[in-house]
C-alpha cells in the first residue's frame, strides 16, 4: 500500500496568540510549533495499515523551514519519507490553494490512500481535504474514528463522527481521503532508535517551480484582516453559603436576571 | 436571475435543522438589502413537504432535487447536485450550516465552483457593494478575524446557535423548483451503508443550549448521572459534556470532549463542574452566554471567566440545584 499522509504544523494549543503588527496575522515569537494533534492520528494510522499491508508511508508537508523538525518526528514514528513543499510563494495560502499545491505535488507520488487530519487546530478550517479529494477527483471521509481495509485492498469501511455522538458506517472505494479524528487510534511516540533512522530518512524538497504551477493558480480567494482579540470575560460575581444556599440563589438567578428558566 | 442569496438547508431523517432557519432569517435580510430573491436548496428523499417550511421563514423559491439517491448524505452526490444547481442559476452568495454535514459537505462544493468558503462564520451581513461581511473565530477561539472573500459565488459557512431565528410565517409561499438527479449510484464512492445513533435522542452539543460538562473531579462514568439530571432539569435543549481530562479517563465518550480539540460550543448557559479552565477548554466554550463554574479550589482558572462562581464541592451542589431548578420551573 502506498500511503500518503498530510501533515501540517501548528502552535502548540498552550499557546497565548500574540497578533502581529499588521493584524493579519500571529506574532511567531516565542511560539512551539508542533504537528496538528490531529495529524498524529492520521500518521499513527498510516502506520498501522503498513504494519497490515506493507508498503510505503510518505509524509507530505507544506510549510515554512521551521516544519521540517515536525516532519523529523514523523520520520521518528515509523514513516519511511517525506515531501516539503517550501518556497516564499507558499506563505500564506489559503485551504484551496494549499490543496491545489499539494495535488500538484501529488502527481508525481503514488497512493492509495490519504490519511489528513480533521481540522487543522491553527485557522479551524476543515477544508483541505474536501479540496484536494476534488481536486484529485477521489471519494473523501472525514472525522473518521475507525478505518478496516479491506484484505484485497480495493475497499475501505470507515466510522465517521457526525452530530450527537452518532456514527455514519461508509464503505468506499480506494484511493480514498481519510480525515482522522480523536478516537482513531493512540498515537505512539517516537522510540530512540526511530529517532536515530529518522536522521538518515529522505525528505525531499520542493519549490514552486519544481511543482510547476503558475504563482496566479494560487492566488488566493480568502483573505483574514483584522486580527483581534474576542471581548475579554470578566469574572463575575462568586455566590457564597452553604450548598443548599447557594443552589437556591443560582436558581433565582437563572431564573430572574438570566431568564433561561 | 443571477445574484441570488442562497441557503443549503440542512434536513436529516426529513427533519429540518434549527441552524437552516437561522441562516435563512438571516440571509432574508440580505436578499432585501440586495433587493434579490431568496433561494434554498432541499436534498434528500421524499422530502418535498419541507420546502413550504423554507417559506415561512423568507425562502422565495426552493431547488429540490428529491430522490432515493439522496436518502442518506454522501458527500459525493451531494455536492454534486449542488454545484450543478449552483452552475445553472449563478447565485451570488451560497451560504450553509457549519454542522458535521456542512463541515464535509461545503468546501467540495466550493471546490467543485473553485471558490473559496469562509467556515465557521459567526456573523453574516454586507456592504453596500455587496460583499459578505463575516467575522469567524480561529485558533478555536482565542483570535476573530474578519474575512474577505475574493471569489465568486461568495460562500461561507455558519455556526449553528448564533444567529437569531426569525418566527416563522405560516402564511407566506415559496416556488419549488425541481430537478432530476443526475447522478447514478455508481457515481457515488463513498456511500453510507448505516447510522448507528447513539442511545437516547441526545442534543448535539455544538446546537444545545445549556450544557453541563464535567471534569476529572467526576472520578467516574457512573457519576456523570447527577449531570445528566441536573442538565434534564433543565427541560428540551440540554446536554452534557465533559473535559479532556475525563474523556482520556474514560468516564465519557469522545464525543463529548468540549475544547480546542474537541467540541467548540456556545450554549446559553455552560456550567462547568471539576473542570479547572485550562486554555484549550476555555477556548472551547469562552463564547458561551452565561458560564457557571463549581469548583472546590477558589484559584481555578475557570472562575476568572465565569459569570457565576460556586466554591464548593460539586457532589453536594449539582443534585441540589437540579432539585431547585425543578422547582423554580415547577412554580411558573
Ligand atoms: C494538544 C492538547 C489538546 C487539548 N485539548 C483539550 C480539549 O479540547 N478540551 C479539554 O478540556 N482539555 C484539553 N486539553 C487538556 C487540558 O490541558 C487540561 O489537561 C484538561 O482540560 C483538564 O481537565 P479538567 O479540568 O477536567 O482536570 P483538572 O485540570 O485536573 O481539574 C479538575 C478540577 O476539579 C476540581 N475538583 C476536584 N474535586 C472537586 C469536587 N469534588 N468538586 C468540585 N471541584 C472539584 C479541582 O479543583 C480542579 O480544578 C488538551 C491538552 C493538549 C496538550
Ligand atoms: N500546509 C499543509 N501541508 C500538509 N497538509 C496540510 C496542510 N494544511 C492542511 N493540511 C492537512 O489538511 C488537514 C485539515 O487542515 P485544514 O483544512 O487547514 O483545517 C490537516 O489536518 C492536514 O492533514
Amino acid at each position: 500500500m502506498n500511503i500518503v499522509v498530510c501533515l501540517k504544523q501548528v502552535p502548540d494549543t498552550e499557546t497565548k496568540i500574540q497578533i502581529n503588527q499588521g493584524k493579519d496575522g500571529i506574532s511567531e515569537e516565542g511560539v512551539k510549533f508542533v504537528i496538528n494533534p490531529y495529524d498524529e492520528y492520521a500518521i499513527e494510522e498510516s502506520l498501522r495499515i503498513k504494519e497490515k499491508f506493507g508498503g510505503e508511508v510518505t509524509i507530505l508537508c507544506l510549510g515554512p523551514e521551521r516544519v521540517t523538525e515536525s516532519i523529523r518526528t514523523a520520520l521518528a514514528m515509523g514513516a519511511d519519507k517525506a515531501v516539503h513543499l517550501c518556497d516564499p510563494a507558499f506563505e500564506k495560502l489559503d485551504s484551496y490553494s494549499t490543496a491545489k499545491a499539494l495535488s500538484m505535488a501529488l502527481k508525481n507520488i503514488p497512493f492509495d490512500i490519504i490519511l489528513t487530519g480533521k481540522q487543522g487546530v491553527d485557522y479551524d478550517n476543515s477544508q483541505v481535504f474536501s479540496v484536494l479529494a476534488e481536486i484529485l477527483n477521489i471519494p473523501q471521509v472525514s472525522v473518521v474514528v475507525g478505518l478496516e481495509i479491506s484484505d484485497d485492498k480495493t475497499k475501505a469501511i470507515a466510522k465517521r463522527e457526525i452530530e450527537a455522538g452518532g456514527i455514519e458506517i461508509v464503505e468506499t472505494s480506494l484511493p480514498v481521503i481519510i480525515a482522522a479524528q480523536k478516537g482513531l487510534n493512540e498515537p505512539r511516540y517516537a522510540s530512540l532508535p526511530g529517532i536515530m533512522k529518522a536522521k538518515k530518512k529522505e525528505i525531499k524538497n520542493l519549490t514552486l517551480s519544481d511543482l510547476g504551477i503558475p504563482v496566479d493558480e494560487l492566488r488566493n480567494k480568502i483573505k483574514l484582516i483584522n486580527f483581534g482579540f474576542p471581548p475579554p470575560r470578566e469574572a463575575g460575581k462568586i455566590i457564597q453559603g452553604e450548598a443548599i444556599e447557594v443552589a437556591v440563589e443560582l436558581a433565582k438567578i437563572l431564573h430572574q436576571e438570566e431568564k433561561i428558566i | 436571475m443571477a445574484n441570488e442569496v442562497w441557503v443549503i438547508a440542512e434536513q436529516r431523517d426529513g427533519k429540518l435543522k434549527k441552524v437552516s432557519f437561522e441562516i435563512l432569517s438571516c440571509a432574508r435580510k440580505i436578499a432585501d438589502k440586495l433587493k434579490v430573491q431568496l433561494g434554498a436548496i432541499l436534498l434528500g428523499d421524499k422530502v418535498e413537504c419541507l420546502a413550504n417550511v423554507l417559506g415561512y421563514y423568507g425562502t422565495d423559491k426552493v431547488f429540490l432535487c428529491d430522490s432515493e439517491i439522496l436518502k442518506n448524505y454522501s458527500n459525493e452526490g451531494y455536492s454534486q447536485v449542488i454545484a450543478d444547481f449552483v452552475k445553472e442559476h449563478k447565485p451570488k452568495i451560497l451560504l450553509g450550516p457549519s454542522t458535521a454535514m456542512g463541515k464535509d459537505l461545503l468546501p467540495r462544493v466550493a471546490a467543485k465552483l473553485g471558490t473559496g468558503l469562509a467556515s465557521d462564520c459567526i456573523t453574516l451581513d454586507i456592504d453596500s457593494n455587496g460583499n459578505l461581511l463575516l467575522k469567524r473565530p480561529i485558533y478555536a477561539g482565542k483570535v476573530i478575524v474578519d474575512v474577505f472573500i475574493d471569489s465568486s459565488p461568495q460562500m461561507a459557512s455558519i455556526r449553528p446557535n448564533v444567529l437569531v431565528m426569525a418566527s416563522p410565517d405560516e402564511s407566506r409561499r415559496t416556488e419549488i423548483i425541481k430537478s432530476e438527479v443526475r447522478i447514478s449510484t455508481e457515481g457515488i464512492r463513498a456511500k453510507v451503508k448505516e447510522i448507528v445513533k447513539s442511545a437516547g435522542e441526545k442534543v448535539d452539543l455544538t446546537e444545545a443550549k445549556v450544557i453541563v460538562s464535567g471534569g476529572r473531579a467526576m472520578k467516574g462514568s457512573e457519576n456523570f448521572k447527577i449531570l445528566e439530571e441536573l442538565a434534564c432539569s433543565f427541560g428540551e435543549g440540554a446536554t452534557v459534556g465533559a473535559s479532556r481530562a475525563a474523556v482520556d479517563s474514560g468516564f465519557a465518550p469522545h464525543d463529548m470532549q468540549v475544547g480546542q480539540t474537541g467540541k467548540v460550543v456556545n450554549p446559553e448557559v455552560y456550567i462547568a463542574c471539576g473542570i479547572s479552565g485550562a486554555i484549550q477548554h476555555l477556548a472551547g466554550m469562552q463564547t458561551s452566554k452565561c458560564i457557571i463554574a463549581i469548583n472546590k479550589d477558589p484559584e481555578a482558572p475557570i472562575f476568572q471567566k465565569a459569570n457565576y462562581g460556586i466554591v464548593g464541592d460539586l457532589f453536594q451542589i449539582v443534585p441540589l440545584l437540579a432539585q431547585e431548578i425543578k422547582k423554580t420551573k415547577a412554580g411558573n
